[in-house]
């Protein structure tokens, strides 16, 4: 057992979690942030992504215990007084979800592709979305959304 | 995942420390946690050493680019020295996985790690590095011992790895295109006198292909390699490639490696 403690989405949490806790795990059991969503829970899909002091990563494949002490942003601290994020508005506008299981691993993915890469090609939205896998849009529409999203931002 | 202990050292020596026959290192985890999670490998004490800052930084001497284990590939990627230093390797660093592997991935796991399609290896290999642990120097040609194995005794560090720069050098990947692991990856360093051709992905381990490097050393032209007959009884067969596929590969992508040099 170790003490946790993290700041997720700006709010100050300490716990006592076994070590081999997942920091995907934490998230979504110790501190019900279920936004963040386990698909293949071997580190290849992305439903899982959070940032982690400002980088993006996926928290099905690092423990809590190798986090600690760092800012947490997970899906649920995208939004600003009821506001949805402009990455979350363009994937609502412009239909980049379907089934919606990916989507939290995908935004948070995205927003950090834009912090890094402001007016990123297709091309390279598709290369940094590598890591983040879809069955249903077929992608189109989330390259569409990342690209409206990147005006907005 | 079976529960276990996890420490975080504060330097290599407390990290040494700690070890024992039922511990491992962890710096990105990237293979460690999956490993552990699938109940492939079970620790009772993790150490980790991402941490001790000594293990990250880059530096670049006129003969030389050092990286410390812990450095992960964004940060060899995204480097300004490395780029101009030796590019292949910085673009190595970018190919590997996706951007979340990269943020947090490092190049001293990697190397530990010795996966017979890991990148690291080829250009640990091909720019003749030095692999500085904390009880010795060993040089990459007598550090990969075999698949997953290496000759790091246990308890040992890996601090940091010392490559040479080349005067041209160029990696050519075949990833899979699902895990971004080669199936067949070729690096090709051309220094003064000789020139390594280091294959990854083909065989049970990374090696310097003999036979493509005599070659080469006399003629450092793609034409000198052309049609070569790489014997493919040694090679990985499996579902992603067959092993004569694989054998055509690795002369392909030495091709493109010599012409992008």
């Amino acid at each position: 057992m170790g003490r946790i403690s993290l700041e997720v989405n700006g709010r100050k949490v300490e716990k006592e979690a076994p070590d081999n806790t997942l920091l995907s795990t934490f998230l979504r059991e110790h501190l019900q942030l279920t936004g963040t969503h386990i698909g293949c829970d071997t580190s290849q899909c992305g439903a899982c992504v959070v940032h982690v002091d400002g980088n993006s990563l996926k928290s099905c494949t690092a423990l809590a215990a190798d986090v600690n002490g760092s800012k947490v942003t997970t899906i649920e601290g995208l939004e600003t007084n009821g506001k949805m994020h402009p990455m979350q508005e363009a994937f609502k506008k412009l239909h980049g979800l379907q089934c919606g299981f990916c989507t939290p691993g995908m935004v948070m993915s995205a927003i950090d592709l834009l912090q890094k890469n402001k007016k990123p090609s297709d091309v390279e939205i598709r290369d940094w979305l590598e890591g983040n896998i879809c069955r249903c849009t077929g992608y189109q529409n989330i390259v569409a959304a990342v690209k409206e999203a990147a005006t907005k931002m | 995942m079976k529960d276990f202990n996890y420490h975080s050292a504060k330097d290599s020596k407390e990290a040494s420390k700690l070890a024992s026959s039922s511990s491992a290192f962890l710096a990105g985890g990237m293979t460690t946690i999956p490993s552990m999670k699938l109940g492939l490998a079970t620790y009772k004490d993790l150490i980790d050493i991402k941490n001790i800052k000594k293990l990250s930084g880059i530096k670049v001497s006129g003969k030389s680019v050092t990286i410390g284990a812990a450095t992960k590939h964004v940060e060899v990627s995204n480097s300004k020295d490395v780029k101009k230093a030796i590019p292949s390797l910085s673009s190595l660093a970018e190919g590997i996985g996706d951007p979340q592997v990269r943020n947090r991935g490092t190049i001293g796991g990697s190397i530990a790690n010795n996966d017979p399609s890991a990148d690291y290896p080829s250009a640990c290999i091909a720019l003749n590095a030095i692999i500085h642990t904390n009880e010795r120097k060993i040089e990459a040609n007598k550090f990969f011992k075999g698949m997953f194995e290496t000759a790091l005794k246990k308890g040992e560090l890996i601090e940091a790895i010392e490559f040479q720069i080349p005067e041209k050098s160029s990696y050519q990947k075949h990833p899979n295109p699902a895990s971004r692991y080669a199936i067949v990856g070729v690096y090709v360093a051309k220094h003064k006198g000789d020139v390594n051709v280091a294959v990854t992905g083909a065989k049970s381990c990374v090696y310097n292909d003999k036979e493509m490097s005599k070659a080469l050393s006399g003629n450092f032209s793609s034409s000198s390699i052309d049609g070569m007959d790489l014997d493919s009884s040694e090679m990985n067969s499996d579902m992603h490639a067959s092993a004569d596929f694989r054998a055509s590969l690795v002369v392909t992508q030495a091709k493109k490696a010599v012409d992008a040099c």
